[in-house]
């Protein structure tokens, strides 16, 4: 019997593997390649006229600049800044078009266009939105007396970087919103009706019945966002290319500033390499965090 | 009755929507705003919310001011259609896989799949470029598409799985008592009961490879007859004297084809998403 099962197996995962084989050979030529680049580019001297070994001068060069230690901090309160703001903003939205109102199909469907549309294009109208002179939040603020004159939001350090963080938020937020939405419409109707058969208001049933189990959904999305949003370069660029005096700058903006506007690409590598290094650290002490969570409340 | 809402409470729920959408659809209505202004009211200072001479003028200007227009539409289209049907052909049988067999390395294998998701093309571009080089891909079409189709594949293989190993494992078991073989059980059993997932999946790999066109094509391609629009329009934006006018108009009529084919599929992909969340 148990050479029969063993038999039946080998097939099997012959047939696996060729079905899987095509994806990881793709994966293997545009990304896996491509990373063993970087981290050898990583230890050169190399521009547009050649690479030099150096060792690992280009990692001891970051780790002294006190620009660099700044852009990692800058980058990490960009993300946990961002991905708080979407997932709580997801959330709300989700339970308003979770409400049993009139509408409601068509609130879902307004939700979508910044997620679908491309994220450069919404940028020019946030771009827009920006401008001190014709925008009109300016125009709205000082219509209202919030604001003595023309506002330019991105010209400032800290304007800048906060402007850049709600555009970020409004790319983010509908997709957290539609899959939070999604994950709400799975929960039991019955566990609902127990409740409020009970008595319980609509405020304990949300927190109570709705956040737990919707919580799996609520994990995934927030490190997949995390990730995302670390990484987030289309919309830093096109607002502000990284500026005002580097105010928007996170290291990804750092790295194709370095690689591709610098033809630093020794230099850009290394950086390259810290961004991969610190996104497994963080996903690693997420995961960990999580399972330790998880087991506390007896979640599976 | 549970559902019930007092009088108070519909109209608090309708203001808190109506703020919600209005963060998310204010840089459309300011981008449809400034298209309806003629150029040299629009930069009017102080700033007026209404002026008598809207018109539809830069409607009808911005073919001749972006002539390439209609092809930079076409070439989004194009590219992210490319990019979806290449990585679902991909995705399917590796999600299969991890979905139903058993195989040596598979969980480490999935891993890798998974880290791919921690990069993105921005880090990688110059080997990128050179591999792109290498294959002789440079200021094609395909210099979006292969990058674009290496990305998504991880997150379909993702998004996929999950779907499959709901589909009720018995169905399969009864065809290959039947003597029907994996390939056919795949194409013949699985296959048609997964489509709703598999427009899931496939929308939402259309969405990606549409929504991020810009950093492969502003790296990859120096042809401007393949530029998709978001490169395409972004060119003009560097320009002295940018008609911005003109420049909303064609942003907005520019993603209005994929919006409406959208607006046909978005009900598929809300039930499909609710489908993919129902666990157990």
């Amino acid at each position: 019997m148990a050479e029969r099962t063993k038999r039946r197996k080998l097939p099997e995962a012959w047939f696996a593997w060729m079905l899987v084989a095509p994806a990881i050979i793709f994966i293997a030529v545009i990304v896996a390649w491509p990373l063993a680049e970087t981290i050898r580019l990583s230890f050169m001297e190399a521009d547009l006229g050649g690479e030099e070994f150096v060792g690992a001068a280009n990692y001891a060069d970051l780790l002294d600049s006190r620009k660099f230690h700044e852009t990692v901090v800058r980058t990490f309160y960009w993300m946990f800044l961002s991905v708080g703001l979407k997932l709580i903003l997801g959330l709300i939205g989700a339970t308003l078009l979770n409400a049993a109102i009139p509408g409601r199909a068509l609130f879902r469907v307004l939700v979508m266009p910044p997620w679908v549309i491309p994220i450069a294009i919404g940028c020019i109208g946030w771009l827009w939105l920006y401008n001190g002179y014709f925008g009109l939040l300016s125009g709205l603020g000082q219509r209202l007396g919030i604001l003595d004159g023309p506002f330019e939001f991105l010209a400032y350090k800290q304007s800048a970087f906060y402007s850049a963080i709600v555009t970020d938020v409004w790319v983010g937020t509908p997709m957290v919103t539609l899959f939070l939405l999604a994950a709400m419409q799975g929960v039991s109707r019955d566990l609902y009706e127990a409740a409020w058969v009970d008595g319980a208001g609509r405020w304990y049933r949300f927190r109570r019945i709705t956040i737990p189990q919707i919580m799996p959904v609520l994990v995934s999305m927030a490190l997949l966002s995390a990730i995302w949003t670390f990484n987030s370069f289309e919309i830093i660029w096109i607002l502000t290319e990284g500026g005002p005096r580097g105010a928007t700058t996170t290291l990804i903006v750092d790295t194709y500033k370095t690689a591709i506007s610098n033809y630093k690409f020794g230099e850009g590598a290394a950086r390259a390499v810290i961004i991969v290094i610190l996104l497994a650290l963080f996903s690693l002490i997420y995961l960990f965090f999580l399972n330790k969570v998880n087991r506390k409340y007896g979640v599976k | 009755m549970m559902d019930r809402y007092t009088i108070p409470q519909k109209i608090g729920l309708y203001i808190a929507v109506a703020i919600f959408l209005t963060f998310i659809l204010l840089p459309f209505f300011e981008m449809f705003m400034a298209s309806l202004r003629p150029l040299e009211h629009l930069f009017r200072s102080p700033y007026q919310f209404w002026s008598e001479d809207f018109s539809f003028q830069a409607y009808s200007d911005m073919w001749e001011t972006v002539p390439l227009l209609g092809r930079y539409i076409f070439n989004s289209i194009y590219i992210a259609s490319m990019v979806t049907a290449i990585t679902m052909a991909f995705v399917v049988p590796a999600a299969y896989a991890f979905a139903r067999m058993d195989f040596p390395f598979k969980s480490a294998t999935l891993g890798i799949f998974l880290a791919v998701n921690m990069f993105t093309g921005a880090v990688l571009l110059i080997p990128l470029y050179r591999v792109l080089r290498t294959l002789g891909l440079l200021n094609t079409y395909w210099a979006m598409i292969v990058p674009g189709v290496a990305f998504l594949i991880p997150t379909g293989i993702w998004l996929l799985r999950s779907y499959l190993e709901k589909i009720p494992r018995e169905l399969e078991e009864a065809a290959y008592v039947d003597g029907a073989s994996r390939l056919y059980t795949l194409r013949r059993v699985v296959l048609p009961l997964a489509v709703p997932g598999l427009i899931v999946v496939g929308v939402a790999v259309f969405i990606g490879a549409y929504a991020q066109q810009f950093l492969f094509a502003i790296t990859f391609n120096q042809t401007r007859e393949l530029q998709p629009l978001p490169a395409g329009l972004y060119e003009f934006i560097g320009y002295q004297s940018v008609t911005w006018n003109e420049m909303m108009a064609a942003a907005l009529v520019g993603v209005l084809p994929v919006m409406v084919i959208f607006l046909f599929l978005q009900k598929y992909l809300v039930a499909g998403l609710t489908a993919g969340a129902v666990k157990e």
